[in-house]
């Protein structure tokens, strides 16, 4: 085998056949220019392991203008501005854009001290107002309707002298939309860079003093045990009780479906109406979970598809006549998070590093409830919602004609959708049919098929000159971006897949590549669940299955602390192991490691 | 004045040696050796006294210059064959039979001379020559040694050693006087390990006090020790248990202790040398690729290796053997030795971090400096 450099550089990646026209479904400002082939491009196959489709690519676009604002604006870090990225074939590359100036970094540090300083000495109450200002957001996205644009306007629109018409809003509250999913990331990064800074500084120093422990031992130290995470899967066990003590535990079988049995639950008098009240309200928000991490349209919540909870609640349901379900052992948990944390402390040969030690965890541990729970008012319950608004939107353009179908909608830009939405308002103003159907349809139909297409390419895991030194701590963490990763990149072992070790153990057994939540009954007892993210939506999974392997995900991801707490291996954010591995295949997972070999 | 005491009793390098003494602490400390004793640097005065009354020979030998090679060497090779050659003084020969009957072992007791236990007869030396023997006591190990006239004619071999030309070079060079030069003995149960080697409590690749770092190969550890082999190497955590390297080697050869009718010879190895009593097979072919231990043994020498590790309050260097059986992999861990660490001991690497008046501090320093890949 002919060892391989370097990665190829921007300019020489060639379009893809049949797919030459990706260029039309992305911003002109994601595109790469001559001068970036200079620089190192990775591939963010974390958060976008797919190709992009043009409404999904706000997911890039907004979190990236926040995550920027937030470190080089807002609190002024000394040393980076923003994450610049580009889109090529679909995927999406990013590099981070440092400030190497001695001097510039110096007079950016002057502001970051007190300003940073303030969020980490008022972390609680901030984190509190937090809360509050997120579900605000949540409320008002949740508020935002689709105008119906009715033949006249109502009568107090004129009598109550409001003056505005109905086509007026269908922009402004399109814009709305938009304009929230922007302040919801503004918000998502406003305590979480600073956040993981103090996970950095701890996964820093456990490096420095024990040169060999892994990132997930440095996990279970900072991991919280409460956290929302486990509440939908907490609630989807409450319901099995319920529904056994309820007298109603018959009608969850083994493939029962969800309208058919909540339309015999309301025929079932009393026990059924509690049972109903109770899923209701367990409903919103502890389904608002996506079954994904909120990066494209097509993760969809519980609420969304109830196919998940209920082919969960059938075992759950059994687990409870066999006897009841065992809760979570938190204060095991607990006790083994001190165990650990004592035990490396006690390792430390001197009082200063053990002061030093005990300071930084203590920041991790004031942070973590932010950084775990903040996945779930913002990837999960905000987005969730963000995209069943522009869904409705997309039913609004299918029902006057523009798209063929709601789905379509996620095939325009948002600057398209609201080009179209135009249209309609002129339309509906003038009286005549909205004209996008001619100009619109074509264009989704090319996109849906080039995005077929794209789905085949391999893009390469990096672009452009490769630096001399990969020592950016948050690159490491965030990215799982290491020195060694690049190796691997650039000679990898064609058997093998690598990722973060995320939960220790080797296993070997038979793999299930499962692409989506809903395939959920296809899992059989034991075997080695291969998927491109997990999140809590995906819980109740665990229970059956004996490794995980994510494409997506770091060592505090959901596939990460699920698997730890279950005692089975997992490997992480391997970027393509749904690719790679194929259903049936024997595979070898090493949680130690971070590797997963394809056996035969 | 005793000549001979357990090894559970044995105490004190300038009583018993240097690997008498550790072997005594690892026993009291509650972890598991080869059962044995040691004859004590009285019992080799009491030889040397009957051999060379006044200490007269050895004065000779403490006049010579380091530079008289020959001169060395004749003396040597005089006090060799007479140490050697005359066995111990009565009274000591007693004390050694007795203690090497207790071990028991052997055809049943019929009494004839070569009945009794199979053991190793090692030497044993004293502080004060232990830097040289730390070379030279590589040569004076004996292993499947039976029968009570062929253990203390290899006590007394042992005792010869101490006047091998290397040794009497290397005290003759630091001008130490023979007078209050002393060898002990140990006399241990033999063991056929069904696998041994090496672990040492912190790793030896990036001083890591957290993990402990195990090589070790099938049968004798010698395979791994004289390079014959590749072992298997694990890194498991003291912490959590977690097992977080694992490389499993081919490990063509083996080297087994075959009892029966290999004692007797004289050996020039250590137990961790190939010597009489030593065969080198070639692995059989299901066991070459396979790892020498379970993860449960894995696990049960850690918690063994920490026990001794906290014992002597440092990292410590350990040989260790896993015997055949069934009973619980601790029940089955024996350690042959353990010395400090010395390699990272020596290095002097600074704090990970100090405390700052601020936790937060820590952070706004880490993105205060440039770190970022350009």
């Amino acid at each position: 085998m002919t060892e391989q450099t370097g990665f190829p550089l921007p300019s020489q990646i060639a379009d893809v056949p049949g797919a030459e026209n990706w260029r039309s479904m992305y911003q002109y400002f994601t595109r790469f220019q001559p001068d970036d082939d200079k620089r190192f491009w990775f591939y963010n196959s974390m958060h976008f392991p797919e190709p992009m489709p043009a409404f999904d690519t706000v997911t890039a676009e907004v979190p990236y203008q926040a995550i920027g604002a937030n470190t080089a604006r807002l609190f002024v870090f000394p040393t980076t501005l923003g994450i610049e990225h580009r889109i090529v074939n679909g995927r999406v590359y990013i590099t981070a854009n440092p400030v190497l100036d001695p001097a510039e970094i110096e007079r950016r540090g002057a502001e970051f001290g007190p300003r940073a300083g303030y969020y980490f000495e008022n972390w609680d109450a901030l984190y509190e107002g937090w809360k509050d200002r997120l579900r605000a957001l949540i409320t008002e996205i949740e508020s935002i309707t689709v105008p119906e644009l009715p033949e006249w306007e109502a009568a107090d629109v004129v009598f109550g002298a409001v003056g505005v018409a109905q086509n007026h809003y269908l922009q402004e509250n399109f814009h709305r939309v938009i304009a929230l999913y922007s302040k919801m990331w503004h918000h998502h990064t406003e305590m979480l860079m600073l956040g993981y800074g103090a996970y950095v500084v701890f996964f820093q120093f456990c490096q420095q003093a024990f040169p060999e422990i892994s990132d997930q031992t440095v996990g279970r130290m900072v991991a919280g045990i409460d956290v929302i995470m486990y509440r939908p899967d907490d609630e989807l066990k409450s319901l099995a009780n319920l529904a056994v003590e309820l007298g109603v535990d018959d009608l969850f079988t083994q493939g029962c479906v969800a309208a058919e049995v909540l339309s015999a639950l309301e025929g079932r008098g009393e026990a059924g109406a509690r049972w109903l009240d109770a899923f209701g309200a367990a409903r919103d928000p502890w389904f608002h979970v996506s079954s994904g991490d909120g990066f494209y349209h097509h993760h969809l919540s519980w609420n969304d598809d109830l196919t998940v909870p209920f082919a969960a609640l059938p075992g759950y349901v059994a687990a409870v006549r066999a006897g009841g379900i065992t809760p979570r052992p938190t204060q095991q948990l607990i006790a083994d998070r001190e165990r650990i944390a004592n035990g490396y402390r006690d390792l430390l040969p001197s009082d200063d590093e053990k002061a030093a030690f005990d300071q930084m965890l203590g920041l991790c541990r004031l942070v973590f409830p932010f950084v775990e729970d903040h996945k779930f008012y913002c990837e999960h319950w905000f987005t969730t919602r963000f995209f069943q608004k522009v869904k409705a939107f997309g039913a609004l353009l299918a029902a006057q004609g523009v798209i063929a179908e709601t789905g379509d909608v996620f095939h325009l830009h948002h600057t398209e959708i609201d080009q179209a939405l135009a249209d309609v308002s002129l339309a509906w103003a003038a009286g005549t049919p909205p004209l996008g159907a001619g100009h619109f349809q074509p264009i989704i139909a090319e996109r849906k098929a080039m995005i077929e297409v794209l789905k085949d390419w391999s893009p390469p895991p990096a672009l452009g000159p490769v630096p001399e030194a990969l020592n950016d701590p948050a690159v490491r963490m965030l990215w799982g971006i290491t020195q060694e990763r690049v190796a691997s990149w650039l000679n990898p072992d064609p058997d093998e897949v690598v990722g973060v070790a995320a939960s220790s153990g080797v296993v070997e057994g038979i793999a299930r590549v499962l692409h989506d939540v809903s395939e959920m009954s296809e899992l059989r007892e034991g075997e080695i669940l291969v998927v491109p993210v997990t999140a809590p939506s995906w819980a109740p999974v665990f229970a059956k299955i004996k490794a995980a392997v994510s494409d997506i995900g770091g060592s505090m991801s959901h596939a990460a602390i699920v698997a730890r707490e279950y005692g089975m291996p997992a490997v992480v954010g391997t970027g393509d192991a749904t690719k790679r591995i194929r259903t049936g295949d024997k595979i070898r997972v090493d949680g130690d490691r971070g590797r997963v070999r394809v056996l035969s | 004045m005793s000549f001979v005491v357990t090894l559970a009793a044995a105490r004190g390098a300038g009583t018993v040696g240097g690997k008498a003494a550790s072997l005594g602490e690892l026993t009291r400390a509650g972890v598991a050796v080869p059962p044995g004793f040691a004859v004590t640097v009285d019992g080799f005065t009491a030889a040397m006294d009957a051999l060379d009354p006044g200490g007269a020979l050895r004065a000779e030998v403490s006049r010579l210059d380091a530079a008289d090679l020959a001169g060395i060497a004749a003396a040597g090779a005089r006090l060799r064959a007479l140490v050697g050659g005359a066995g111990p003084p009565a009274e000591v020969a007693a004390a050694v039979i007795a203690a090497y009957a207790a071990l028991g072992g052997g055809s049943g007791g019929s009494g004839g001379s070569a009945d009794g236990a199979d053991v190793a007869v090692r030497s044993s030396a004293t502080v004060e020559d232990s830097a040289g023997a730390s070379f030279a006591g590589l040569q004076d190990t004996y292993l499947g040694i039976r029968g009570a006239p062929a253990v203390l004619e290899h006590v007394a071999r042992c005792w010869a050693s101490l006047f091998n030309d290397e040794s009497l070079t290397y005290r003759r060079r630091l001008g130490m006087d023979e007078a209050g030069v002393a060898m002990a003995v140990v006399v241990q149960t033999m063991v056929a390990p069904r696998a041994a080697g090496v672990l040492f409590t912190r790793s030896p690749v990036t001083g890591d006090r957290s993990v402990v770092a195990i090589e070790g190969t099938w049968g004798l550890g010698s395979a791994l020790v004289s390079g014959d082999v590749t072992p298997d190497s694990w890194v498991i955590s003291k912490i959590t248990g977690e097992i977080t390297t694992r490389r499993v080697s081919p490990k063509i050869k083996t080297h087994r202790y075959v009892p029966n009718g290999f004692g007797f010879s004289p050996s020039h190895a250590a137990v961790s040398l190939p010597g009489d009593g030593v065969v080198i097979a070639e692995t059989p072919a299901e066991l070459r690729d396979a790892p020498c231990l379970t993860d449960d043994e894995i696990r049960a020498l850690a918690a063994t290796a920490r026990r001794v590790e906290a014992h002597y309050g440092r990292p410590q260097d350990i040989e260790w053997a896993v015997l055949d059986g069934e009973s619980a992999p601790d029940g089955r861990i024996v350690l042959l030795q353990s010395r400090p660490e010395t390699v990272w001991a020596a290095r002097e690497t600074g704090p990970a971090g100090a405390p700052r008046a601020r936790a937060a501090d820590h952070v706004l320093a880490l993105f205060g400096k440039q770190t970022r890949w350009t």
